[in-house]
């Protein structure tokens, strides 16, 4: 039996998990347009590479990765391209974002694909397909796996941890995967292992879901590289991956680090079933599973493919409530409002809530911080909260920073404890955002700086250079023209200009007389008298046109 | 007495030979408070201040020569952030100088566009592309938004555009807690 660890803090909401994860996975029919978001990662937006009226098939590359951070984007279905431009996706801006919106042509036809020879390939060939095949995380942050699967970045992964702690209440996706896809998600783990070559591989599971620990148990069995299953206790938020590292193998990323600081690499087993489909069968991440839950008459999981309409799912699901008074897109810890029901599925939707006044209440109106502390028992990143809270209130980001605002995931313990139900973190959300944005206003500035240096050097070099090549023409005309001087640069310049022009009229002229029209020469001297008639008719005509208009009258 | 005179002699040497090696050996290229006021300032280059870029205003303000608050690209917030680094007191903008607005980029109309290439000059940060004769235009990303084309163009086909909020630059709001009605005793029922 390992011996866990335990990290700070932690709550226990109420989990809410039973409601979705009696049954299995249901598909959906295939809605009649498809919205796919080109940003569904974090870093660059894939770049469109279809147009308007085009037809994809499934699985056939829709948006190229652009820049190291990032991902490739498919279309979900066969059919039409019918638009490619912004549409509301779901971003707690409710901004909208460039999205490639396809009309299904119901056929499903699919585009070639064929399974990676992965043990045959260059590691950095694999990681290039992966990237192509626009594999993510799915834990939550869209990271695009093909980077993590790098073992040299910059310390040796010991531990490859799968995280499938799910610990968010209403989640119960991965929960059903596990259960009904144990051995894909072992053969994706597999991949990852050959990839990275970790000493030890474990997968941690919350000891809530006794039949997924169960059902990984015995796939992992069957295996033949070493994998571990552990049942960690249920605490919110053990399926963070600092939390889950922690509580795994007992060691903590530093302070403002990553896992892969010492030498943990995390993958959630939705991510593990996902490259397995890209590597095993050559699919791209088309669908992803998402739980259904709240107040909608039956709760489930539903595999649906990437750009459905959030609507879709929810008539799957029986339709929400007529008390639902609005969406949340993840859980209700850390989840962000839905906009509108009509946002399009992405890779990061993991569950979607019809939330009512009666399942989630309204919170009460925030009070005063009394600094009872409560937050800084709750917090799982042993910050202080409350501290944080101040001083991102009055817009001392400094401070924050010191307080090490950037080591805090948003898991909401603080929130959920808070006696004085203030929306904490509201504040630290901004006043990340604020930081990153004055960051990127100082690159800005910084270049703005050296490019005007380099423009008034620039101009300053021209400047000389002017001068130089003036002083030079100069002294050179003196010594040409010696008896000839001009006296001033402006005049000899002049002389220079007119003798080059009379230069080049001469020369012109000398080609002209070359020239001649060669079929004239051997005519008979009739012809030749007529030729010259006309030609002095024209060279007549010539002459009047070339009259200024004043001197021909009126 | 003479005894006196030499050991104050001697440690006048060898105060003023350690002095003199220490100015020479830790000796500073530049005005180090020039530049802390110069990376505070937005580096627009638009001479909205009333000098010729930003290095000459920082310049002019370690110097004395010029007040605080005549940076109306760098806001409220610059003239706070050069009043803690100069231990001065806080003074609103002064609207002399203009105020402040939102960031914002030129963009080029190119259909009237005749390819003068006085706005190509006036650039403080060579930001707009083209040739004589040819369509000029702006590279966004360069632009700092200082206003410096718009008045050249002569036929006035510059227009200064605010930046739209996209999920690239989109941030998240300072927490606005809604005041909502709330059921009172004295309130009838």
């Amino acid at each position: 039996m390992r011996k866990l660890a335990k990290f700070n803090g932690g709550v226990h909401p109420p989990q809410h998990k039973s409601e979705s994860n009696q049954q299995a996975i249901a598909g959906l029919p295939l809605p009649e347009r498809l919205f796919v978001p080109l940003r569904q990662h974090i870093g660059n937006p894939a770049k469109p590479l279809v147009s308007v009226g085009e037809r994809v098939l499934k699985g056939q590359i829709i948006g190229q990765p652009e820049g190291y951070v990032s991902a490739a984007i498919h279309a979900p279905t066969s059919g039409k391209v019918i638009a490619v431009g912004p549409a509301p996706v779901p971003h707690p801006s409710g901004l909208a974002d460039l999205c490639v919106i396809i009309e299904a042509d119901g056929q499903d036809e699919w585009f070639t694909h064929e399974p990676l020879r992965y043990r045959e390939m260059d590691p950095s060939a694999v990681r290039n397909r992966i990237r192509d095949l626009g594999v993510v995380g799915l834990g939550g942050a869209v990271f695009p796996s093909f980077i993590k699967l790098n073992p040299g970045a910059r310390q040796k992964t010991q531990t490859l941890i799968i995280n499938g702690a799910e610990c968010e209440p209403y989640i119960t996706c991965d929960d059903r995967l596990m259960r009904e896809r144990a051995e894909d998600i072992l053969r994706g783990i597999e991949i990852m292992g050959y990839m990275l070559h970790p000493t030890e591989v474990l997968i941690g599971i919350e000891d809530n879901k006794p039949e997924a620990i169960a059902a990984m148990q015995a796939a992992a069995a069957r295996v033949t590289f070493p994998v571990e299953v552990v049942a960690v206790p249920t605490v919110y938020p053990g399926g963070g991956a600092k939390q889950l590292t922690r509580v795994l193998t007992g060691k903590e990323p530093p302070a403002g680090g990553r896992s892969t600081d010492i030498g943990v690499q995390v993958f959630n087993v939705a991510t593990a079933y996902s490259l397995h489909r890209a590597v095993h069968l050559g699919e791209p991440m088309l669908s992803r599973i998402v739980t259904v839950s709240g107040n909608v008459e039956r709760p489930g999981n539903y595999e649906a493919l990437i750009g459905t309409p959030v609507e879709h799912l929810l008539t799957a699901a029986g339709g929400a409530k007529a008390d639902t008074a609005r969406y949340i897109m993840g859980g209700p810890m850390m989840g962000i409002p839905l906009t509108s029901p009509g946002l399009p599925v992405t890779k990061a939707m993991n569950c979607v809530i019809a939330a009512s006044e009666a399942l989630f209440p309204s919170a009460p109106p925030a009070m005063p911080c009394i600094r009872c502390g409560r937050c800084a028992q709750a917090c799982p990143a042993e910050l202080q909260p409350f501290e944080l809270y101040w001083h991102a209130k009055s817009r001392n980001f400094g401070k924050t920073q010191e307080y090490g605002i950037f080591d805090c995931i948003e898991c909401g313990c603080c929130d959920y404890v808070c006696p004085s139900h203030i929306p904490l973190v509201d504040y630290y959300r901004f006043a990340k955002s604020e930081i990153w944005a004055r960051e990127q206003e100082k690159t800005a500035a910084d270049t703005a700086r050296n490019r005007h240096e380099f423009r008034t050097f620039r101009l300053e070099r021209e400047k000389q250079e002017r001068a130089e090549r003036l002083a030079q023409k100069a002294a050179g005309a003196k010594t040409a023209e010696a008896p000839a001087e001009t006296g001033s640069d402006a005049e000899a310049e002049k002389a220079a200009k007119k003798a080059a022009i009379e230069a080049a009229l001469e020369r012109a002229k000398a080609k002209k007389a070359q020239v001649q029209p060669q079929n004239t020469d051997n005519l008979p001297p009739e012809k030749q008298q007529e030729i010259a008639e006309i030609e002095a008719r024209r060279a007549k005509i010539r002459e009047m046109a070339q009259q200024p208009p004043d001197s021909t009258g009126n | 007495m003479l005894s006196a005179i030499l050991v104050m002699v001697f440690l006048a040497v060898l105060l003023g030979s350690v002095l003199g090696f220490a100015s020479v050996r830790y000796k500073v290229e530049g005005d180090p408070l020039v530049d802390k006021i110069d990376a505070i300032l937005p580096q627009t280059q638009c001479g909205q201040c009333g000098f010729p870029g930003c290095k000459p205003y920082a310049t002019a303000i370690a110097s004395g020569e010029a007040d605080i608050n005549q940076c109306p690209p760098g806001g409220d917030e610059g003239v706070r952030k050069l009043a803690e680094l100069l231990g001065r007191e806080y003074k609103p903008l002064n609207a002399e100088h203009g105020e402040e607005k939102p960031k914002s980029v030129a963009v080029i109309d190119e259909n009237t566009c005749i390819g003068c290439t006085l706005c190509i000059q006036a650039c403080p940060v060579d930001a707009i592309l083209g040739a004589a004769k040819h369509m000029h235009t702006v590279i966004a990303s360069e632009c700092t938004g200082c206003e410096l084309c718009v008045e050249p163009c002569p036929v006035d086909c510059i227009t200064m555009q605010p930046i739209a909020e996209t999920l690239s630059n989109w941030k998240w709001k300072y927490p606005i807690i809604p005041i909502r009605p709330i059921a009172t005793e004295k309130q009838p029922q």
